[in-house]
């Protein structure tokens, strides 16, 4: 850990410490398929902390490992020294689904999480009317969660989890599922309440993959890197409270975050770039994000435009797209994958062939892209190759998505081949058949 | 309520993983379980068999009706308790515990596939034995026929909302620390709600059907007539009183009528705030006069509020607090080798279930004889397959046209419902009366029969179709002018091909129970039979003669697994990935 940050930094006892802990799920064929490397983690308390990640790079793993919802395969959780070993007293969790009760009433569903800690009803009563007042829902004590908007829902869902008195709140994407401008209400309430010291608990902890927000509210930034999920870096923030997203600083330690996830020289974050050299390295067995040629084409065109004319700042095209990482990141790599662009340092800059892209028609497009596929992307080429060398000319799907399952999970190498699937029939490399799960060179009729 | 409950498709969808096309030794093992466990039942009944004194005289006077009415409508009450109890502790066990679903779940589908009236066969000696002499046990054997035509179908649906209760709210309740007792109550329960009820409703018409026939059945020389409506019938019948009937069908309309709205409508109104969709639904919720007079009133609110607050306090008893077992314990009990413990016991038992089987079956029949029996097997298929396509000519069309008039829809489909309900046998006599009057053959003109209750579910389910059928495609269609056959073929029936597998699944599995009955008619003296499996049983339990009610129990369970698995687990697969709307 970074000791130097701890020692200036204004924090409590340590309430929660994470050693080691690594975390598998077998696939069945034998070698497992790993999801957390070596996770080192101090959780000290009157402090927020951001897990900050890509999907699939683990950090929502190690939040269910943290809330007793999952036992690692190997290292030691420790919570105010001792073992964790299943769901804790202490530790509430608030969910991005929200996870209410539909059947109960909001008072209710906030009622029920004292029920196991042997709180008389009268009790349960009185402590539930203050975490729903608390959190500015009082009024609709009597409601259903179905008569409530999403933001409302998710209220309850921090209300459920307060009432309890937790000394550390989880929070896995919790806004995640709210309109922004909900989104935006309920995470300025919350940080004013934790400003202002009425919540009644010690740390948060907070899982997210819209790096404003972790600047926004946290004190401390955890970056994962994906495959395997492990810790890339921590950062410090040092931002007062209330911080204003138009603050040069505050823009400033956004960029320098994105930066340092789009680092192609970052040793740590190497195995989850999908750059050129390592489709060469890597060759059929590398794994590709299922997105729409429709929105590779959309990202390729904005890029091209004004006032981007080419070169874009990651966050700035984030906003005007109105994009989460989540869903830019597999966007921007895929059309690094092909060449079509490449990202480097938090900037996205269009190739020669990019430009090539916009500028044609439909026709020139199908073509243009069927080149980069079959020089760049291996599964893709292997395909056609397959079915080029067949004298029927078909290939089933089984021929191709085992030889990816001998090193990826079934989840993932489907996804990957629903990817070549939809790039492939795009640029009219093949065809495939859904009921008999088949690729053919025949144009369909 | 007009549409299927979404969670009666989603519960066969997600079977499909589950099953498995081809039937496996897996399957022939749990088979031979089966009929092995009701042959041994019904050898130790019959070694004990004794008659029974006292039968209560039966009248036939419109006025004891009531009383029988009641008497009926009470068996239905137990056996719907019974089968809830199973199903909650069947279907929670089946979850819970690896091994014990590798046996449940496919034993679930063979005892689905045996006919009510075999298990009405089999167990009535037994329940006799267990109370000599007294009606009690008499009582027993009828709840039991009810509840075999309920608990399978309660118990599958209860199983699938275990299998796919949302992963955020079981998160949840294990996060809160609920316990599993409470957790039972407050999460896994409400969320099978809905499909519970109404899979309990749609048994419904099964079970009247067996309650009418369970109440005067003869089993070799024990004829048993239990104070009923289906006792009523059956002494209308042996005395050719038309005009008791007509009362009988009387009372029985007005007994569905009356659970209809009294029981299931209340309770699918209610159960639809355990939905889990948290957006608002599209059209009208549910609605029952019943449930709202309760809500409103405050006297029923004060006589529900102690059963209420009764329930509140069990539900919350704390059961948490068992301690893990050890460790080595539990690494032992979950070791590939204490799995083939497991299998190597489950083989040897099926061996022995299928040893005693042929060795009782054998001792009476041979080999001739059991082809003939397959041959019989094959002449109800027959009969179930045409029937099948001809109420699907009738009632698609029909149902289509009604279905896409929401003024008709109202109207027709409680009628529909009700129909399905009804248990028609009562309306056999009168078919009868017309072929022995015209001379009709009774192989052909009996088998229309076995299909008068069941083929309204084929036409509610094409009316929930056609009036879920999206507005925007039947304009998109009009606008491209599609008319005529092509709009048939390429707009309507793709779109209601999914409920229209979901009904005639349950049409044909209805049909298959009804054989035993529809095969084989009296009235009076007259006696009209149609060659088929479903009469061979029927005649086989009359004569008492049980190697012969196992053998073709045995027969028609592996016509009608094999009959699914054929015709319409693929229909359904087709159906749900290839014509769902959503």
């Amino acid at each position: 850990m970074t000791d130097l940050a701890v020692a200036e930094a204004p924090t409590g006892r340590s309430l929660l410490e994470i050693s080691h802990v690594r975390q598998s799920y077998s696939k069945g064929s034998g070698n497992d398929l790993l999801v957390l490397e070596d996770i080192n983690l101090d959780l000290r308390g009157n402090e927020i902390v951001g897990l900050l990640g890509r999907s699939g790079s683990g950090k929502s793993s190690l939040l269910r490992i943290i809330a007793g919802l999952a036992r690692p395969v190997a290292g030691e959780l420790r919570w105010r020294g001792r073992p964790v070993t299943g769901p804790s007293q202490g530790i509430a969790m608030v969910f991005q689904s929200f996870a209410l009760f539909p059947w109960l009433t909001v008072l209710e569903n906030v009622e029920i999480g004292l029920e196991p800690l042997g709180v008389p009803a009268a009790e349960r009563r009185s402590r539930s009317v203050a975490a729903i007042d608390l959190i500015g829902l009082d009024g609709y004590e009597s409601a259903y969660p179905r008569e409530l908007s999403g933001g409302m829902r998710q209220r309850v869902g921090f209300a459920r989890a307060l009432v309890v008195h937790p000394e550390l709140l989880l929070m896995d994407e919790p806004f995640s599922a709210l309109d922004v401008l909900t989104a935006e209400t309920l995470r300025t309430d919350l940080v004013e309440l934790w400003q202002e010291k009425k919540l009644p608990l010690s740390s948060i902890l907070l899982v997210t993959h819209n790096i404003e927000e972790a600047v926004l509210m946290c004190d401390r930034i955890i970056i994962f890197a994906s495959n395997p999920g492990r810790i890339a870096h921590e950062i410090r923030v040092e931002l007062a409270h209330p911080r204003d997203r138009g603050e040069p600083a505050f823009r400033q330690l956004v960029d320098d975050i994105y930066g340092r996830m789009t680092n192609p020289s970052d040793p740590k974050l190497k195995a989850e770039q999908p750059t050129p050299d390592s489709a060469a390295s890597q060759g059929v067995g590398m794994g590709l994000a299922s997105v729409s040629t429709n929105l590779l084409a959309g990202l390729m065109e904005e890029l091209a435009k004004p006032p981007f004319n080419g070169r874009a700042d990651l966050p700035e095209i984030a906003d005007d797209l109105q994009m989460e990482i989540d869903e830019l990141f597999p966007l921007a790599e895929s059309l690094q994958l092909m060449r079509f662009a490449e990202v480097a340092h938090g900037d996205i800059t269009l190739s020669d062939a990019g430009r090539q892209f916009v500028d044609g028609d439909s026709d020139t497009r199908k073509r243009l892209f069927g080149r980069q596929l079959v020089a760049h992307v291996p599964i893709v080429a292997l395909i056609r190759r397959v079915l080029d060398e067949r004298p029927t000319h078909t290939a089933p799907y089984r021929r191709f998505s085992e030889q990816l399952e001998d090193v990826m999970s079934e989840d993932y190498a489907d996804e990957t081949m629903d990817a070549a699937i939809s790039w492939g029939r795009y640029a009219e490399l093949f065809s495939y058949d859904e009921q008999s799960r088949a690729f053919s060179l025949e144009n369909p009729e | 309520m007009a549409t299927v409950h979404p969670l009666l498709a989603v519960r066969l969808l997600d079977m499909r993983k589950s099953w498995r096309f081809v039937p496996s030794v897996w399957d022939a093992l749990i088979f031979a379980l089966v009929i092995g466990g009701l042959a041994l039942i019904a050898i130790g009944g019959h070694e004990t068999l004794q008659p029974l004194a006292h039968s209560p005289a039966i009248s036939l006077d419109p006025r004891v009706l009531p009383n029988y009415a009641l008497r009926t409508t009470l068996r239905m009450l137990a056996a719907i308790i019974c089968s809830t109890l199973f199903t909650f502790a069947y279907g929670a066990l089946a979850v819970k515990s690896r091994r014990a679903e590798q046996v449940l779940i496919p034993l679930l589908d063979i005892l689905q596939s045996v006919p009510v009236f075999s298990f009405l066969s089999f167990t009535i000696t037994f329940f006799l034995a267990l109370f000599p002499g007294q009606v009690f046990g008499a009582e027993l054997a009828s709840i039991f026929a009810i509840f075999t035509a309920q608990a399978w179908n309660m118990t599958f649906s209860f199983y699938q909302s275990l299998k796919t209760v949302p992963r955020d709210l079981s998160d949840v309740s294990d996060s809160l620390r609920l316990g599993p007792w409470r957790r039972f109550w407050v999460l896994e329960v409400p969320f099978a709600a809905p499909g519970l009820i109404w899979n309990a409703m749609m048994s419904m018409s099964g079970a009247w059907f067996f309650v009418v026939i369970s109440e005067a059945v003869t089993v070799g020389h024990v004829s048993i007539a239990l104070p009923g409506i289906g006792s009523y019938v059956g002494l209308a019948i042996a005395r050719q009183n038309l005009g008791a009937i007509g009362w009988a069908i009387l009372a029985m309309g007005l007994v569905i009528l009356a659970y209809d709205q009294l029981l299931f409508r209340p309770l699918v109104a209610w159960s639809e705030k355990f939905t889990v969709e948290l957006s608002s639904r599209q059209g009208a919720p549910p609605q029952s006069w019943v449930l709202n007079f309760i809500q409103r009133a405050q006297l029923a609110r004060r006589i529900w509020m102690p059963f209420a607050n009764v329930a509140g306090v069990l539900t919350r008893v704390h059961v948490g607090g068992v301690r893990p077992p050890p460790r080595r314990l539990v690494q032992a009990w979950s070791s590939r080798g204490a799995d083939y413990v497991w299998y190597t016991v489950l083989a040897l038992l099926g061996v022995w279930a299928a040893w005693r089987v042929v060795a009782f079956v054998g001792r009476e029949v041979g080999p001739a004889e059991v082809l003939a029996v397959i041959g019989l097997g094959g002449l109800t298929l027959v009969r179930v397959l045409v029937l099948i396509v001809l109420a699907s000519l009738i009632w698609v069309p029909i149902g289509i046209l009604v279905g896409l008039r929401p003024r008709w829809t109202q109207a027709v489909q409680p009628v529909a419902q009700f129909m399905a309900a009804f248990p028609n046998n009562l309306f056999f006599p009168v078919v009868v009366v017309g072929i022995v009057h015209f001379h009709l053959a009774p192989d052909v003109w009996l088998s229309p029969l076995m299909i008068l209750g069941t083929q309204w579910y084929i036409l509610f389910n094409v009316i929930a179709g056609a009036s879920a059928f999206p507005n925007d495609l039947r304009e998109a269609a009009s606008s491209f002018g599609v008319k005529g056959w092509s709009w048939w073929r390429k707009v309507m029936l793709p779109g209601i091909f999914p409920y229209y597998v979901t009904g005639a699944i349950t049409a044909s599995g209805g049909a298959w129970n009804a054989s035993t009955i529809a095969e084989l008619v009296n009235w009076g003296h007259t006696r009209l039979v149609a060659r088929g499996l479903g009469a061979f049983i029927f005649q086989s339990t009359e004569r008492g003669d049980f190697p012969r009610v196992v053998l073709g129990t045995a027969v028609m369970s592996l016509f009608v697994v094999l009959f699914n698995r054929v015709l319409w687990r693929p229909l359904f697969n087709y159906a749900a990935k290839r014509l769902r709307m959503d």
